[in-house]
């Protein structure tokens, strides 16, 4: 029956050269990208505008360390300063680890599922174009937020813009609107891309692939999508509200009128703790996918794998007003929150216990993809910690927007999802590319970027227990916080060495690398299955699936998987 | 020409029309429990006048049209899956009709509200809050009327057979939960927040 439904949603424009343009030429590249639909195209369009947005996100931050590294420094002047931390922050979230983590989905979802595109190409490129118009538009805010009086620049109100700095009479010009529109934008972008993920996921699968038979990055990224289509949609709700008062003269988080200053930071985190999930499940999706072929043996536990990050994205729905224990809420409340967190630390358990079992008895090879997931556990053990001690109300009010607060998002954030983004680029970039990522260059990369992040994070901890409150833009000398601020700083360098070989890496292997073949890492699910790179059609004949290892199958048919499953 | 669906005989997976649609709905309900809360959360809380239970009128002529288009658009769907197209478009025009009216009922009930009553948006936080939730509604409607009239110019034009079952009942879909959100929209607003105490 269905033969029916298909076709017009996967429509292409002609080839270049059959409207007029010398196929190779810079113009003909640029309109190839322009009007591009294929899924492979706009998810490395995904990754790069992520790595550009990381790079301008990580410079901001480069010069926050600089300011910091000594007392009573004059580098950044406050508003400058205010700007920078809340420009770092939006950037990181919303244009480098969103975007990051579709491009992955974009790219090898339809790949692992055995599909031949997205089930709605164009939509998937009206999400990837409004994300990156959303980033110009908030950079944007620089030149033209400075509005008739000359007030504001860029945005200044911190990442989650706490009520009432944003009001109009604390937030004068526009920086606060291109931060609201921005995110507004950006919110329709994801939105879109997820509901394509989803939809890609349980329409377009290959035949015999059923739900148990997907590979675990589809699973997570499964429930990363569910998690953006429920969180997002909240951020958006906030937007407008926060447009409606400063425009229309609302009054919803107004306190003088009656509003709720309070109301905002729910809202806000409602959003917000979901995200911290939308952020780390891709994280889990790399891992789960790394760790197997490099132990040499099938991942450990998968149906436990799957119910446990289904019921970390459920709990994750429960938890946002652990950002919100100091605010004073009931002892009922607090108990509540602190609860339903302190419950997420035991299906993350179970996936570290899951990935350790993978490993245990496994024929390791340490080939780089491995060396960062193994990183990663390390850290992400060290930021779960962090995490519960957090979760813990007495604890938080001790040490609630201290460096200690910093330090643990910092160790998920980039101990956890960014280590297990360089796991993904080291281990599907002879796909994507055909070329394999030199080894030497990127041994460079992870040591230095290790070293560097360790150092820069790690004595933030101290800095938190010391009473160093996050978002100052100096202290003074007598405080006892000079040291660690000073390494702290020091660390930067290394993270920035680190990076610089990642992208000469990028850029070297594209030319000079060790050709890759089809299957260099003898993996086994089915983006191994056709060339490197994949024609715009991804297979020439669609698989047939029996089992969770399919190459596996193929590679061993006299004893296949599907035997023992 | 290459499949979007890898939909075989012995292989069935769900329409991605459906699955799409369901799942911006899913999206939109987040979006709308958001509100839904802020209003429920400002019951109450209005510092001045004027409050609920003095200028609310329980708005029943939009919501009869309203919830009326959800027959009509039934009745529409199994026209078109019966080949009777000329039903089809007796049914959607209606639907589209009764949309209409409510828009239109609603814009006499804000004039008097904000010319008569004297609340806006800016008045106090009912006023907020109230012109917010029913204004993003009211949104939705007139998306809802936008698809509606361009498959009623199709139709009219006998673009529409029953080949197309599938995308009127995407809109259907929507539409449907256009009216469940005015459901709770109703009983928040014009059930429960006319009987709060103010002052």
């Amino acid at each position: 029956m269905s033969q029916d439904i298909i076709i017009e949603d996967n429509y292409r424009l002609p080839p270049p050269e059959k409207i007029g343009r010398e196929p190779g030429s810079f113009t003909s590249v640029i309109q190839g990208l322009v009007f591009t639909v294929d899924h492979k195209k706009l998810g490395l369009m995904y990754i790069a505008s992520g790595l550009l947005f990381f790079v301008i996100a990580g410079s901001l931050a480069s010069l926050m360390r600089i300011q910091l590294m000594v007392p009573d420094n004059t580098f950044l002047p406050p508003d400058v300063y205010n700007r920078a931390f809340t420009m770092h922050g939006t950037t990181m979230v919303f244009l480098v680890g969103m975007p990051i983590i579709f491009g992955f989905a974009n790219y090898l979802v339809p790949l692992m599922i055995g599909a031949r595109d997205m089930a709605f190409p164009r939509m998937n490129a009206f999400g990837f174009w409004v994300f990156f118009f959303s980033g110009l538009l908030l950079y944007f805010s620089y030149l033209g937020a400075p509005g008739i009086y000359g007030a504001g620049s860029a945005p200044d109100v911190g990442w989650f813009a706490y009520s009432p700095l944003t009001s109009k009479a604390f937030s004068r010009g526009h920086s606060t609107d291109y931060w609201t529109m921005s995110l507004l934008l950006g919110g329709i972008g994801s939105v879109s891309t997820s509901i394509n993920i989803l939809v890609t996921i349980f329409c377009c699968r290959c035949k015999g692939m059923t739900l148990g038979k997907m590979p675990l990055f589809v699973w997570l990224n499964l429930v990363m999508v569910f998690l953006v289509i429920l969180a997002l949609p909240c951020l958006s709700a906030c937007q407008i509200m926060l447009s409606l008062d400063r425009y229309l003269g609302g009054t919803f988080f107004d306190t003088q009128a009656g509003g709720s200053a309070v109301l905002w930071q729910h809202f806000f985190w409602i959003f917000g703790h979901p995200e911290v999930y939308v952020l780390i499940m891709p994280a889990f999706a790399i891992a789960s996918e790394v760790i197997p072929v490099f132990s040499r043996k099938p991942i450990f536990g998968y149906p436990v794998m799957v119910a446990a990050s289904i019921s970390i994205a459920f709990l994750s729905l429960g938890v946002w007003a652990h950002h919100m224990l100091t605010i004073g809420m009931s002892a009922l409340g607090n108990t509540f929150f602190v609860i339903s967190t302190l419950l997420v630390a035991i299906p993350t358990g179970i996936k570290i216990f899951n990935w350790l079992g993978t490993m245990y008895g496994g024929k390791l090879r340490m080939e780089l993809p491995m060396l960062f997931c193994i990183m990663f556990l390390f850290q992400f053990l060290v930021a779960g910690l962090t995490g519960v001690m957090l979760a813990i109300a007495p604890f938080n009010w001790q040490l609630s927007d201290s460096y200690f607060v910093v330090a643990h998002f910092h160790y998920i954030l980039i101990g956890g999802l960014l280590f297990t983004i360089f796991a993904g680029i080291y281990y599907w970039y002879p796909k994507a590319f055909g070329r394999m990522l030199d080894k030497r260059l990127g041994m460079a990369h992870l040591v230095f970027f290790t070293i560097g992040f360790h150092v820069t994070f790690l004595p933030q901890h101290f800095l938190g227990f010391l009473g160093m409150p996050r978002r100052i833009y100096t202290y003074q000398a007598d405080r006892g916080w000079d040291l660690w601020n000073f390494v702290s700083t020091v660390g930067v360098v290394f993270q920035a060495i680190g990076i610089l070989f990642l992208v000469a890496n990028l850029i070297y292997s594209y030319v000079r690398g060790k050709k890759a073949g089809n299957d260099p890492w003898d993996a086994w699910t089915l983006e191994w299955a056709t060339t490197s790179p994949p024609q715009d059609y991804n297979f020439a004949e669609l698989p047939e699936v029996k089992s969770r290892r399919p190459l596996w199958d193929a590679k061993h048919p006299n004893d296949p998987d599907w035997k023992h499953e | 020409m290459s499949q979007v669906t890898n939909t075989t005989s012995d292989w069935k997976l769900p329409s991605p029309r459906k699955v799409g649609i369901l799942t911006l709905i899913l999206a939109e309900s987040a979006l709308f429990t958001i509100f839904v809360v802020a209003y429920v959360f400002y019951i109450g809380k209005s510092l001045n006048p004027p409050y609920p239970h003095q200028v609310l009128e329980f708005p029943w002529l939009g919501s009869i049209a309203l919830f009326g288009s959800s027959g009509t658009i039934i009745a529409a769907e199994r026209c078109l899956r019966s080949g009777n197209s000329k039903g089809f478009l007796i049914w959607w025009g209606l639907t589209l009709a009764l949309g209409i009216y409510f828009v239109f009922f609603t814009a006499t009930e804000w004039w008097k509200l904000i010319m008569v009553d004297g609340l806006t948006i800016a008045t106090n936080t009912f006023g907020t809050s109230f012109f917010s939730l029913v204004g993003l509604h009211l949104f939705h409607v007139l998306v809802g009327l936008v698809l509606l009239s361009a498959v009623f110019v199709a139709a009219a034009r006998k673009k529409i057979h029953s080949d197309h079952h599938e995308h009127v009942e995407v809109i259907s879909y929507y539409w449907h939960f256009v009216d469940c959100i005015w459901i709770v929209v109703l009983t928040v607003v014009y059930i429960i927040s006319v009987r709060a105490t103010y002052g």
